[in-house]
């Protein structure tokens, strides 16, 4: 043990003696990670680039990413003979000819949707807890703009094999870049060298996809990480947890143990994965062949809400100064995706100009308490949900025997209507959830046992919360909404900014004006004495109450629901044997 | 208590103080978690421990076993396993143990930490991200004295021929970029294939000629010029191939209810091209009793018996018919080239 | 209080009963509607071919077709469809119609195989059409693999899709897999063109390169997944269904299984 010590001890001082390091070691090795299984899909959208980076640069040995026409002599039979640009046979050849590289090519494909995936259910994880809020908003930025470059690193990295679908994809890319108003043609002859598909666009795309991209990426989850290592990292609102501390566990040993682990189970499962389910079969494909074309033609998951938003448009081409403008393509292709990740971008700001909270956050909302704010991003969800359901249509219509023509008129319908439904239904159950916390501080849980006085009466017994639900429960944070301002000031005049004061008021109502106040310390106290003598003055009651003792469960009369009326019955805290001795 | 020596060391109340001035113990005592089986019964401790143990051995087991897969195992040889079916077996016995061991490796390192490792969670004061008042009344006032002492301000000369030169000199960077794209531009070359009068129609991929009575009603007939096999090898690309697709489809005459010319059809036989209007998929999803096409991408409708006419989905223009004739010997050829441009709208496209 | 009770207000309890009732609901399902299409025994048959297959059209199909096939409203002419239609529609069960209505599915048989021999000639002497492939037609041995797949992905994959898999056509129609077909009943549909499909006529795709697609086709149906489970061979979007449910999945749960204290 003592020789450990002395080892570390040297080595530590070897790099203190040059780089005064130990203050800083100290510091970050305390360093103290709060705990929760949502804090993890993160990790494994870092894990996954890891990944990415890793078996990328294996696949970077064979690839050749060259559009130069060649006759197809590898191993893979059914395509023996068949003319190919050499990016489509190289891929073959990794995947028939490369011990292991099927494997790994099976692996960047999965981790590549891994790693968009998991952007995005974190993103989510984000906005529905309030995370984005200040002092993160500038992280928040960052992870908008890392959500979209995956987007273009993936669609990048689907293009490469140069196989039948991908091929598809980028006729598509192309049919969407012409239809930019002026520069669209020139943008195309630039991108692809001349006309599609040219010779010139898979050894571009190369670069962008192995260079250009990858090292931005990198570049910002590097900021994105340095941000969370200096904010420190939000928690959830819990016992002994405030805004001004972190409650967790240090990085050494048990943060460093359980995110080494963590990417660990990553790397395995997804290589576990690869060995056992087919991803992007090339070969089954084909060759890109711009007079061929596959039924179910479609992208990854993460453009299937792109390919979606271009089914369900109707068929709109304007004309403005005798050149056709086809909003058809450019409306869902490019000013729909604009609009949708600018207003990610810009939420947090948004919020906080609609609320007034210019406070700093370090505890996390459950999104039941920011009812209006889970709203909107069910409402964003659904909305992106269908279009991305839409982006599938043929694959659920020929399983499920509808009908495309069916679905896409439900999407183009549905998008206009159901995210208005989801975000109604949405603030109502949020709101119940805040009244049953309500209830839950103010008499308890409900324990579902039934109990019948001696007079007859029939009583549900509620038991105590735990502390730690207590605790969770009182971090609810309540925020007034701004007041009406008055329509003259003091000395009767019409106040000029009051038009602006309104409307912010009335927003700030729309954020908070049905928020359900969570129970003041007197009313919890008041609860608490409520019950004292509520036993005192019921004899019977109290009898069974001292039975319910052994149990610890206390009774719950519906007749003093705090909820209903202003008494209160106790609360699991304040039950103690005390009022049975009395 | 023997596993908590990690940097943590049990103080006198029992909570564990974290060895560092801005950390202190979680002090509310009803949240202290209760103890973990491997805190009080020491066969769990020693249970947990050889678990973990465990979980590492058969890590390095697996990872030995996946090294002799890959060698032993000849990448051709094929291995039937139950819901994949047929499947290489170099690839699931290599993939699924590497994996495996890697798996381990992480499960392993996790039940360490969360059954052995000190549970007891500690508490960070979080500092204040704002600086003081004063530091940042410093820091703008250095900034401000640099910023008079440049003169940038008040040079006026200077700075506006600086930001004229900065305002130049991405030019170059942006014009080296040219020769991104070909030395010659025509927009009008999107639209344009090489189909022209008596350009024989031949069968792709087979480049055979076809006479009329070859095509029967109800007959769809993926086609292309016959020149297209030799400008492919001539320009070593797709880009003729990629507008030049063409469908022949018969319907019975009675059946064709307007066409976008006269005569454009043969005996009726019609030919339009194979590119979708919306964004440039190759379509021939050929209903023949409706004579509807669909395009697998969109699901844009086009009905080939009213002109080609657009009838469902988010293309805006109908697709382009090709007037279509028998040359002397009988073969049916274009009667012309493409009356308006095919493919996709574009902004130079005239109409 | 028995366990199951104590349980009920479990945050998972939700979950499982919805689980529960999905499954009640599918068990229900699959009873009832295997129960729906059950029933109509094979019919008798009689001496000579021809004879025995008019006697057979005419208790069989003639309610749609019409006693003399010439077509009713509810169905078309059957004068002039060929031997090869007869023996398309009748062998792989799509004829007769289990419903009226909708795309004709495929389907176990009605008829033996002479049945179908039979109906095949009587319908075959009402008026020319195309004639069942003969045994050296369909012998594609030694047809070119690489070229069929060209011919495949040409013609046939923008409905069938790359794989065979099958593919929505428009308003409710769709393109069926052909995982089941024979290399007769491949050949027989490119000769007659059923329901959407349009006829790829032996003037257009010769009948030796017919062969080189059976060949290909044959290939799809019995070919390896190199690559693991192959997901129906749809293409990007059951990979995206298994992502999200079993990738996200295990790596969630592992997540939970993380942050959850040890006890």
């Amino acid at each position: 043990m003592s020789q450990t010590v002395k080892a570390v001890g040297g080595v530590v001082g070897w790099v203190d003696d040059r780089l005064t390091t130990s203050s800083f070691f100290k510091r970050n090795l305390n360093k103290v990670f709060p705990e929760h299984w949502s804090f993890m899909l993160g990790e494994i959208a870092l894990y996954s680039f890891i990944i990415l980076l890793l078996t990328g640069t294996y696949l970077t040995l064979w690839f050749k990413p060259s559009m130069i026409e060649i006759i197809y002599n590898g191993s893979y039979i059914p395509l023996r003979g068949v003319k190919m640009s050499e990016a489509y046979a190289s891929t073959l050849d990794i995947s028939f000819d490369v011990r292991g590289g099927l494997l790994m090519r099976q692996i960047h494909h999965w981790a590549a949707l891994f790693f968009v995936g998991a952007m995005s259910v974190h993103m989510l994880r984000v906005f529905f807890t309030g995370a984005f809020r200040k002092p993160r908003e500038i992280n928040w930025v960052i992870g908008v703009v890392l959500l979209t470059m995956g987007l273009i690193e993936g669609f990048a990295g689907y293009s490469l094999p140069d196989d039948l679908l991908s091929g598809t994809g980028l006729r598509i890319a192309q049919g969407i870049i012409l239809s930019l108003p002026v520069i669209g043609s020139y943008a195309s002859f630039f991108l692809f060298g001349g006309e599609f598909p040219g010779s010139d666009f898979i050894p571009r795309l190369y670069s962008i996809h192995i260079l250009l991209v990858p090292g931005l990426i990198l570049a910002l989850i590097t900021a994105h990480l340095m941000m969370i290592w200096y904010q420190k990292h939000t928690q959830f609102p819990g016992p002994g947890r405030t805004e001004k501390n972190v409650v967790g566990y240090p990085l050494m040993p048990i943060y460093m143990a359980k995110a080494g682990g963590f990417f660990f189970i990553v790397f395995g499962f997804t290589t576990l994965l690869s060995a056992l389910v087919a991803i992007n079969p090339i070969w089954s494909y084909g060759p890109y062949n711009p007079s061929q074309v596959s039924a179910g033609s479609q992208p990854d998951w993460y453009i299937g809400f792109l390919d979606g938003a271009l089914r369900a448009m109707p068929p709109i081409e304007i004309e403005i100064f005798g050149h056709p403008l086809g909003l058809n393509i450019l409306f869902p292709a490019l000013i729909l995706p604009g609009l949708m990740f600018t207003a990610l971008g810009l939420y947090p700001w948004i919020e906080q100009w609609a609320t007034g909270d210019k406070k700093e956050h370090h505890l996390l909302d459950r999104p039941r308490n920011a009812p209006t704010r889970t709203a909107i991003g069910v409402m964003a969800l659904i909305f992106y949900c269908l279009l991305w359901i839409n982006g599938s249509n043929d694959i659920i219509a020929s399983g499920f025997n509808l009908s495309i023509n069916a679905m896409t008129w439900f999407t183009r319908v549905g998008i206009l209507v159901l995210p208005l439904v989801a975000f109604v239904i949405t603030k109502r159950i949020c709101l119940s959830l805040q009244r049953r916390d309500r209830e839950k501080l103010l008499h308890g849980r409900e324990t579902g046992q039934i109990l019948r006085l001696p007079h007859g009466e029939f009583i549900e017994i509620h038991g105590p919360i735990t502390a730690e639900d207590r605790a969770v429960l009182l971090a609810k944070h309540d925020i007034e909404p701004l007041a009406l301002p008055e329509s003259h000031d003091a000395n009767g005049v019409r106040s000029p900014a009051r038009r602006k004061k309104k409307s912010l008021a009335k927003l700030s109502h729309f954020m908070y004006g049905d928020n359900v106040p969570k129970p003041t310390a007197e009313e919890l106290a008041d609860a608490d004495s409520h019950l004292h003598h509520e036993l005192e003055s019921d004899g019977p009651v109290l009898e069974h109450h001292r039975q319910l003792e052994a149990i610890g469960g206390v009774i719950h009369d519906p007749s003093h629901d705090p909820t209903h009326s202003t008494g209160h019955a106790p609360t699991g805290r304040q039950e103690s044997g005390e009022p049975a001795q009395k | 208590m023997s596993s908590n020596g990690h940097g943590i060391e049990p103080t006198d109340n029992g909570v564990s103080a974290h060895k560092s001035d801005d950390l202190a113990p979680v002090e509310d005592q009803h949240v202290a978690h209760p103890p973990r089986r491997t805190d009080i019964d020491p066969r769990a401790e020693r249970r947990a421990e050889h678990q973990v143990a465990t979980m590492f051995g058969l890590a390095g087991l697996t990872a030995i076993v996946s090294v002799v897969a890959f060698v032993a195992i000849d990448p051709d040889r094929l291995i039937y396993v139950p819901v994949i079916g047929e499947t290489s077996a170099n690839n699931v016995v290599f993939g699924a143990t590497f994996g495996l061991s890697m798996f381990l490796i992480g499960a392993g390192a996790i039940h360490w930490a969360r059954q052995l490792m000190p549970a007891q969670e500690v508490v960070a004061e979080r500092h204040d991200l704002t600086s003081d008042p004063a530091d940042r009344a410093d820091a703008i006032a250095v900034y401000q004295e640099g910023a008079d002492g440049s003169g940038f301000a008040q040079r006026k000369i200077i700075r506006r021929s600086l930001l004229g030169a900065m305002a130049l000199f991405p030019l170059p960077l942006l014009i080296i970029l040219r020769g991104l794209g070909p030395k010659v531009m025509d927009p009008q070359v999107l639209g344009e294939t090489i189909w022209k009068r008596n350009e024989p129609i031949v069968t792709d991929p087979t480049s055979r000629k076809l006479r009329p009575q070859d095509i029967p009603v109800g007959g769809l007939v993926n086609a292309v010029p016959e020149s297209l096999k030799e400008i492919e090898e001539r320009e070593g690309t797709l880009n003729a191939r990629a507008k030049a697709g063409l469908i022949l489809v018969r319907l019975t005459p009675g059946e064709i209810r307007s066409q976008q010319g006269d005569g454009w059809d043969y005996q009726g036989i019609l030919a339009f091209s194979k590119i979708c209007t919306h964004v440039g998929c190759p379509i021939s999803l050929y209903e023949q009793r409706t004579h509807h096409l669909l395009c697998p991408c969109h699901q844009s409708t086009f009905d080939l018996a009213d002109s080609g006419s657009v009838v469902f989905g988010p293309a805006r223009r109908h697709l382009p018919q090709l007037p279509i004739t028998v040359d002397a010997e009988g073969y049916l050829v274009a009667a012309s080239g493409f009356q308006e441009p095919i493919g996709p709208s574009f902004w130079e496209r005239s109409s | 209080m028995n366990s199951l009770a104590a349980k009920r207000r479990h945050p998972g309890a939700v979950l499982v009963v919805l689980f529960m009732g999905l499954c009640l609901t599918g068990v229900i399902y699959s009873v009832v509607g295997s129960a729906a299409t059950a029933g109509a025994a094979p019919k008798a048959a009689s001496s000579t071919e021809v004879d025995h297959g008019r006697q057979l059209f005419i208790e069989g199909c003639s309610s749609c077709h019409g006693i003399g096939a010439q077509g009713t409203q509810n169905a078309p002419t059957l004068v002039g469809v060929g031997a090869a239609a007869v023996d398309f529609q009748v062998s792989t069960g799509r004829m007769p119609l289990a419903a009226p209505g909708g795309q004709a599915e495929r389907k176990p048989p009605l008829y033996t195989d002479e049945q179908i021999s039979n109906l095949a000639a009587f319908i075959a002497t009402l008026g020319p059409g195309p004639e069942i492939p003969s045994a050296s037609d369909l012998n594609f041995i030694n047809a070119d693999l690489a070229e069929g797949g060209d011919l495949f992905r040409t013609n046939c994959a923008q409905c069938h899709n790359f794989a065979g898999s099958g593919g929505a056509l428009s308003n409710g129609q769709y393109a069926p897999n052909l995982r089941q077909a024979t290399p007769r009943q491949i050949y027989e549909a490119m000769l007659t063109g059923p329901q959407a499909m349009p006829v790829f006529a032996n003037t257009t795709i010769t009948p030796q390169d017919k062969q080189k697609i059976l060949k290909y086709v044959t290939y799809l149906q019995t070919s390896p997944n190199p690559g693991g489970q192959d997901l129906g061979r749809l293409g990007p979007v059951t990979e995206s269904l298994a992502l999200f449910t079993i990738g996200f999945g295990a790596l969630i749960a592992v997540s939970i299984w993380i942050g959850a204290r040890a006890k």
